[in-house]
């Protein structure tokens, strides 16, 4: 071919640098996955083979270079991040990119930190909590109830989560906040309906992406992702579940 | 007005749920059209008195075909619009009446309203992937026909 390709280990720190930014985004399994093989055949690799689970990615080429793990601690849900890895990786495909360059702009998508700020994160949550309140048919007097109960629950949970790293249990405390507020202004007269309160304000906590992705993984045949997702959506689900149900108990 | 305050809603509900996933910011009201549309398609299904999981699957199918087209024009990962496209038919609101009949010792009741919350989530899922199985069928019989 006359091109020459990049050192096979560089090959593989880039295709595991791409996986991890994009697993840790929220990516599919199979977009992961596929992603990385069409790294490695663009960069002179034809035969790779890439093992993808939520908690940790091995990726291996059919040389005698040694199969290379990477270790996935940290999730959160950062669509920008996938969406420039998806771009680095096609401009890879198309040569606009070579290895070098690549691994320099995978690293600077890896360090740097794209999310919006917090408060417009807040301000998001307890609007679409008001919204939801709405949409399941609520009044509209409880407009206000669910967007303050909605943006404090996101408070907590942002928080709490980085004061204690368990994701168990800073969803528990923010829905336990949620549930008293709710309960508070129905108390107190201002709010009318506790339970649509309650549903509009716990949705920006609900594992809505990880469940979809769970069933997504399962049937094209990740079973092991597919099942460990499920066990994630089902811990958050249940943590949302007993923080609400403790309010009840009062 | 009743069927345009839900659309509103949908919109401002989806395009937050956007940037909670840090959506990029030129998509955000793409993402807020496609739950629009899909929330339109499921709350316009269940007026008609259809049940909630066929109109789910029919939701989730609009969602992601529209997704698919968004993410063919614009060149994105196709998650970024059907992830919170999706989020207004997820059964949260299902699911916490089961969790407080269950609070409650009215097992019966929860039960059966966690089996119709697991039913729905499944249909989601199903619409998802049956737009994407016909998305690849279409591309595979555009293929040969190019050879």
């Amino acid at each position: 071919m006359g091109k020459d390709y990049p050192p096979t280990i560089e090959v593989i720190e880039i295709c595991l640098l791409a996986g991890k930014i994009m697993l840790q985004g929220g990516a599919e399994t199979y977009r992961v996955e596929d992603t990385m093989t069409r790294i490695a055949a663009s960069l002179g690799i034809p035969h790779s083979h890439s093992y993808v689970t939520p908690t940790g990615i091995i990726f291996s080429t059919d040389g005698t270079e040694p199969a290379k793990l990477i270790r996935i601690s940290e999730r959160s849900t950062d669509l920008y991040k996938v969406t420039l890895v998806n771009g680095v990786s096609r401009k890879i495909s198309s040569g606009e990119l070579d290895g070098k360059d690549a691994l320099a702009r995978l690293k600077e998508i890896e360090s740097a930190d794209y999310t919006f700020p917090v408060y417009q994160q807040i301000l998001a949550a307890s609007i679409a909590s008001g919204c939801f309140l709405i949409m399941f048919l609520g009044n509209w007097t409880d407009f206000i109830p669910a967007m303050i109960a909605g943006g404090l629950g996101f408070v907590s949970f942002i928080y709490v989560h980085r004061v204690v790293q368990i994701k168990f249990f800073s969803e528990f405390i923010a829905s336990l906040l949620i549930g008293l507020i709710a309960y508070f202004f129905v108390y107190t007269g201002l709010g009318t309906e506790l339970d649509k309160i309650i549903i509009g304000s716990v949705m920006p906590l609900v594992p809505g992406l990880l469940i979809t992705n769970a069933v997504r993984d399962l049937m094209a045949g990740h079973l092991v992702s597919g099942l460990s997702k499920g066990a994630e959506a089902f811990l958050t689900a249940s943590a949302i579940g007993a923080g609400i149900a403790l309010v009840f108990t009062f | 007005m009743f069927m345009l305050t839900h659309m509103i809603t949908s919109f401002i509900a989806s395009a937050g749920f956007g940037v909670l996933f840090n959506a990029p910011k030129k998509s955000l009201l793409k993402c807020g059209f496609v739950g629009m549309v899909g929330w339109f398609v499921y709350i316009g299904l269940v007026n008609w008195q259809y049940d909630a999981v066929i109109s789910s699957l029919i939701a989730a199918f609009t969602i992601a075909v529209i997704s698919q087209i968004f993410a063919k024009i614009y060149k994105t990962p196709i998650i970024i619009f059907s992830v919170a496209g999706i989020i207004p038919l997820v059964p949260g609101g299902i699911a916490y009446d089961a969790m407080r009949n269950f609070v409650e010792n009215d097992y019966y009741t929860a039960i059966q309203l966690a089996a119709k919350a697991f039913m729905i989530s499944g249909a989601i899922a199903v619409g998802l992937v049956i737009s994407e199985v016909i998305n690849q069928m279409i591309r595979k019989v555009q293929f040969k026909s190019r050879i």
